[in-house]
């Protein structure tokens, strides 16, 4: 907006505003630079893992991919359990801070659900280890007993409750807030004119949501949840603490084998790694950050094209 | 949606075909008395033992939806009810995501506060500690320096890219900037560990690599985008005139932005700043990829291992000695103090934000 002025009249170049403009040039493509580096040397340490001798894999395990695949089921499963618990009860809390509370409220109230996103994770670990899953592994018992025909709940039920279950609860927890908060400002986006004709046409306040925030949101909703799902792929210590993992194929819900994810493997096992174990657990980190990029390029690309269109802005 | 047109015949009072005011709170209570008779029963009969206060509570709520719903829809018809309904479920999810914000608190408070409390927390590292004693300090010098460091390298350079972004960019660099900014925030943690790992290992040609300031960088990677974003935010928030009017004196861009444009938006920059900070200081999985952990302090960021914080109290719960206990309260211990050290951060951000923002409102 500034610079559209200076098109007839150009303004006398001074050394101070050559220096100023390209370092912040230079800092802005830094950044691409980044992460273009992330790629490259991950790409690069990773590669010895790709033609790795057999006998550098544990178990009866031969070649990368099928050391990676386990892993990935894990990290999708656990990651969209995660989200189907998550999103109904986000859509809520935003619904409620942006449409329900009193209006001096709700400000307060966005930041003590913010506050939930400034825990650290390890915190989530220890609370999920000591508290979740004591209190949950009574009802996994009784799940098990009564729907134990039903594959996902199906036995030996976990002494412990650290399983893949209580593990998507603690990361639920963990990605409420960021599905909250984008829910939140779509929400309060939806033009004021939509919401008073639907009131005005004798709408109770959840028809009103229903047919005007809802229709207007849904796409904010589902790159919302898309963000969320990146956090859940990409979360490490919480998993790691709370999950007794095992690197298979398990669908059951509520057993002591849990598929572990990508991002707990690499935390659990990195420190003792040597050799060419190093470069596997580095091409598998390869494989988490090409799958959260790609989801989180997604919903970044619906919530710009949103943007474009909203008539608040 | 039902038809609208089957008009309930109207007696001729405004409140008629509707629910007394308070009956929601009334039916509220109501149901959560019956629910705390109910589990009241089953204490005093001996069938559980002892009052299940949470199951008072889930029961109450449950009933609540229920009869609203029953007596809403009985009175007020079908529309109504789900209203009545929809509110209820709503206000409940607020509730629901508030529990585990509670007892996060609540139990690292209460299993923290014995070994925060020793003398020794602040004031030793862990070297040579086995069993119950030592502290920290090894590892909030830790988390100090390699946080510190990285803010060093984040600052500069966010502020720069969001000052890019604003004042100078336009067309397709400035667009691919904004956008790899968003994705970048979604990297997830341990990939930017991973990152300073491969990058150090190359660069110095060692494949068993620990050192801090590789920490910082692994956090900086975190770090700068969050930053920019909150930066642009701010820079975005000054009023073109105050650009104009300095223009219009003759003033050179670079010192219109140095002068004018970030003395106006400091607060809020700071604000962000301190956010981010919040953010990185409790990252957990990248520091245990490439600074390591150890039990001894270091000062050096450029050799050696360094323990930090969160990952001291991971190590802590991980690798339980021979007296357990004092191994999982030093755990919690350490998680209380980063929770305080991240509550202060965010708390003093909001103050700062709240004193030193620009009253816009006349």
């Amino acid at each position: 907006m500034t610079t559209a002025a200076a098109t007839t009249i150009k303004a006398r170049q001074r050394p101070g505003d050559r220096i100023f403009s390209s370092a912040t040039v230079i800092a802005g493509s830094l950044i691409l630079a980044v992460l273009a580096a992330v790629a490259i040397f991950l790409l690069v340490e990773s590669l010895p893992a790709f033609v790795a001798d057999p006998a550098a894999f544990d178990g009866d395990t031969t070649n990368f991919w099928s050391y990676v695949g386990p892993l990935v089921f894990g990290t999708i499963y656990a990651a969209i359990l995660a989200l189907i618990m998550a999103v109904p009860v986000a859509i809520g809390i935003a619904l409620f801070i942006s449409h329900f509370a009193p209006r001096k409220l709700a400000q307060g109230l966005g930041y003590l659900i913010d506050l939930l996103a400034a825990v650290p994770s390890v915190v989530f670990g220890l609370w999920g280890i000591g508290v979740l899953a004591p209190l949950v592994q009574p009802f996994y018992t009784t799940l098990v007993d009564w729907f134990g025909w039903f594959t996902p709940f199906a036995g030996p039920v976990s002494g412990t409750g650290r399983t893949i279950f209580t593990v998507a609860i603690v990361l639920a927890v963990m990605i409420l807030p960021i599905i909250t908060a984008i829910c939140r400002e779509i929400f309060l986006q939806t033009p004021l004119l939509h919401e008073e004709a639907a009131l005005a046409l004798g709408a109770t306040r959840w028809e009103m949501i229903r047919m005007a925030v809802l229709p207007f949101g849904l796409p904010g909703i589902i790159s919302a949840s898309m963000l969320g799902l990146g956090r859940a792929l990409g979360e490490t210590m919480a998993v790691a603490m709370v999950l007794s993992p095992s690197r298979e194929v398990i669908f059951q819900l509520l057993t002591s084998q849990n598929s572990t994810t990508i991002a707990a493997n690499i935390a659990l096992n990195f420190p003792e790694a040597h050799g060419v174990g190093v470069n596997i657990l580095l091409a598998t980190g390869l494989m988490l950050f090409v799958v959260t990029l790609l989801v989180n390029m997604l919903a970044r690309a619906i919530i710009n094209s949103r943007k474009a269109f909203s008539g608040a802005n | 949606m039902t038809s609208v047109t089957e008009a309930t015949p109207l007696t001729n009072s405004l409140t008629a075909g509707k629910l007394p005011r308070r009956s929601a709170l009334w039916v509220l209570l109501a149901s959560w008395a019956v629910s705390a008779a109910f589990f009241a029963m089953l204490y005093l009969s001996g069938t559980v033992d002892g009052f299940n206060l949470v199951g008072t509570a889930v029961l109450g709520t449950v009933l609540y939806c229920v009869a609203i719903y029953v007596l809403s829809r009985l009175v007020e018809g079908s529309r109504k009810a789900m209203d009545r309904l929809m509110t209820a479920l709503v206000t409940t999810a607020f509730v629901i995501a508030l529990l585990p914000l509670i007892s996060i608190i609540y139990t690292t408070v209460v299993n923290g506060l014995p070994a925060f409390l020793t003398p020794t927390f602040f004031t030793s590292s862990q070297r040579n500690v086995v069993g119950a004693g030592g502290g920290v300090l090894h590892a909030i010098t830790g988390t100090l320096m390699v946080t510190g460091v990285a803010t060093l390298i984040s600052v500069p350079i966010g502020l720069l890219a969001s000052i890019y972004l604003v004042e100078y960019g336009r067309g397709r660099l400035a667009r691919a900037i904004t956008f790899f900014v968003d994705v970048m925030t979604g990297i997830p943690s341990i990939v930017a560990g991973l990152f300073a790992f491969a990058l150090f290992a190359l660069l110095f040609n060692d494949p068993g690599i620990r050192f801090g300031f590789g920490g910082s960088i692994a956090l900086s990677v975190l770090m700068i985008p969050v930053v920019v974003r909150s930066s642009e935010e701010m820079l975005k928030l000054v009023p073109n005139e105050l650009r104009e009017a300095a223009f219009a004196l003759g003033v050179p861009k670079w010192l219109t932005i140095l002068k004018v444009v970030l003395p106006t938006s400091i607060a809020g920059i700071v604000t962000g700043v301190m956010l981010s900070i919040a953010r990185v200081i409790g990252e957990t999985a990248p520091l245990l990829i490439i600074a390591g952990f150890t039990s001894s302090m270091n000062y050096d960021l450029f050799s050696e291992r360094m323990m930090t914080l969160p990952v001291f109290v991971y190590t802590q719960y991980a690798n339980q000695g021979a007296d357990a206990q004092a191994y999982v309260d030093r755990a919690w211990a350490g998680a209380l103090t980063l929770i305080v050290i991240v509550m202060l951060l965010n708390g003093l951000a909001r103050l700062i934000a709240y004193w030193f923002s620009p009253k816009l409102g006349r």
